[in-house]
């Protein structure tokens, strides 16, 4: 596994919520407006629920990190949809040595 | 590029975070004042105030940044200074509460939460200094809004200064008195210390100790909730089990500290100090240290069986948090302040928790008797003698101990005080009817144990 360089700009984009049409597409579009680039993308449904988690790179991106996190939970909010935005040295720090 | 975090990581991060309470308690800058010192007043306050607003004017705009970017809570920035008891040290009482004010209004030019270090180390004896600092105190709290006040009157390697025991009880009382219409909030922003550590980012103990640089980050992490949340999960766990697993909560907690200092010293530019690992509760339900031990199985906190569970939890949270950090300080324990957790507050009020095992809790634990209301009617003797009996438990087992209770103005035990936000509110808990006058009258020095004479 290699580790990730202590500069990245990558976040984690996680989504839960109520499914329905076109979350994906909703952030996906969102992301491409503002050049963020997708790296891994995995979603399940537990009991109706979504869950989806995306790896995205921030470095060619047209937005800051805290501007897309305002953004996505905004936005989300309003379709009933609970989005968080994250720097990966988050999950980084606390899982890995 | 591999995808380097499972989805059960991922999720178990989001969870402690919007679920269990998890966040980083506080960002505290600490900031040597002792190049500002001056003969007079109004230059002083002036050096202290731009001293102040110009090294920290960032501190709230950084802390908010670094909260968004990693999506974690940051609930408190503050700023610790040297102890004004040294840093200003020609000054009179009065002109002590000049420089509380300098202090206050710089912390509300900046935004801070809270200013520490309006203190004085008297272990051995006063300096003059210190007698204005100790003099002004009840003043200077009750006309503030954001200082807060500590003295340490102790250390194992000096023993306990008996005369300092005296007067703060007075002063403990007279801040109650001075601020009687809010429930004596100007005690609950003064702590007496016995080894007071020298880089604490946690309120109302902090200063910016005489050894630090001239400026650092500290930062102090929070998590009752999700060491509550581990222990429920495994209600079989035997003791071995039940301390690994808080070990590991408490480290990967304590990285979120590490990561976060680093992240704020980087962008303010100024050296990382420590991570505290200190698990600090809130008054938020689920947010609490009694919930963990009553978690590990006692109906209430307080019943036997009390400081066995917290000495686990407590050596267990340090254990997995040395671990997860460069340089660990300050406190570093589980705190138990009553009135800042909902699950202290219930078992005070269920009559099973008292004063007396909360004495001996603190025997285990960071960090001492905190945020306990007393009656109205307590003798400032009876408060030095909590004080004295505090003391000794820190000197004797070289750890810090600490006071803050708030003598609660025309109150009786069985009622409630309320101090709002994070201080919470909390019954007044019973205090022994019969004196220490006598005892707290002698006055002198008690002197340092043989053992510390470790050279």
């Amino acid at each position: 596994m290699t580790m990730p360089r202590e500069e990245s700009n990558r976040a984690i984009i996680t989504v839960i919520g109520r499914d329905q049409i076109g979350i994906i597409a909703w952030v996906s579009g969102r992301l491409a407006e503002c050049q963020v680039n997708v790296l891994d993308i995995s979603q399940t449904i537990l009991d109706e629920f979504f869950t989806m988690i995306m790896i995205v790179d921030l470095e060619p991106a047209t937005i800051e990190i805290d501007g897309l996190a305002q953004t996505l939970e905004q936005e989300g909010n309003e379709k009933g949809l609970q989005v968080k935005v994250q720097h990966e040295d988050i999950f980084r720090f606390m899982h890995r040595i | 590029m591999t995808i380097t975090f499972a989805r059960e990581e991922i999720q178990q991060t989001i969870n402690m975070i919007q679920k269990e309470n998890l966040d980083i308690r506080t960002i505290t800058m600490g900031i040597s004042l002792l190049d500002c010192s001056s003969d007079d007043i109004g230059k002083l306050e002036t050096k202290i105030y731009d001293k102040i607003t110009k090294n920290a004017g960032r501190l709230v705009e950084v802390g908010e940044q670094i909260s968004a970017r990693y999506g974690i809570p940051i609930i408190n920035k503050r700023v610790s200074v040297t102890p004004i008891a040294i840093a200003a040290a020609q000054m009179n009482s009065e002109e002590m509460v000049r420089i509380a004010k300098a202090l206050n209004k710089a912390a509300r030019e900046i935004g801070i939460n809270f200013i520490g270090g309006f203190s004085a180390l008297v272990q051995k004896g006063f300096t003059n200094g210190d007698l204005a600092l100790i003099d002004s105190i009840p003043q200077a709290l009750s006309e503030t809004e954001f200082v807060c006040s500590s003295v340490n009157i102790g250390t194992t390697k000096a023993g306990i200064n008996m005369d300092a025991v005296l007067k703060m009880g007075k002063i403990i009382l007279k801040s109650a008195q001075l601020t009687a219409d809010n429930d004596g909030i100007a005690a609950a922003k003064l702590v007496v210390f016995c080894n007071a550590p020298e880089d604490n980012p946690f309120m109302a103990g902090a200063f910016h100790g005489v050894g630090e640089p001239e400026r650092v980050i500290n930062v102090g992490v929070s998590g009752p909730g999700v060491v509550a949340k581990v222990v429920k999960e495994h209600p079989n766990a035997d003791f071995s089990e039940l301390s690994n697993l808080i070990k590991q909560t408490s480290f990967k907690i304590t990285r979120m500290g590490e990561l976060i200092g680093r992240a704020a010293s980087k962008s303010l530019n100024v050296p990382f100090g420590i991570v505290d690992l200190s698990l600090a509760p809130t008054p938020a339900i689920g947010d609490s240290v009694a919930e963990i031990l009553e978690n590990m199985g006692l109906e209430r906190c307080g019943t036997h069986g009390t400081t066995a569970a917290l000495a686990l939890l407590n050596d267990a949270v340090k254990k997995g948090g040395a671990m997860a950090s460069s340089h660990v300080g300050g406190l570093s324990g589980a705190f138990i302040p009553v009135s800042e957790d909902a699950g202290m507050v219930r078992a005070v009020e269920e009559g099973a928790l008292t004063l007396d095992k909360l004495e001996a809790m603190t025997c285990v634990c960071s960090v001492g008797l905190d945020m306990i209301a007393l009656p109205g009617d307590v003798s400032a003797e009876t408060i030095s003698a909590i004080i004295a009996d505090e003391a000794a438990i820190g000197m004797i087992n070289k750890k810090t101990t600490a006071v803050r209770v708030i003598p609660a103005i025309g109150k009786q035990a069985g009622d409630r005080v309320e101090f709002g936000g994070l201080l919470g509110g909390a019954p007044i808990i019973a205090i022994h009817p019969y004196s220490s006058n006598l005892f707290v009258h002698r006055g002198g020095r008690i002197p340092a144990p043989i053992i510390s004479l470790t050279n």
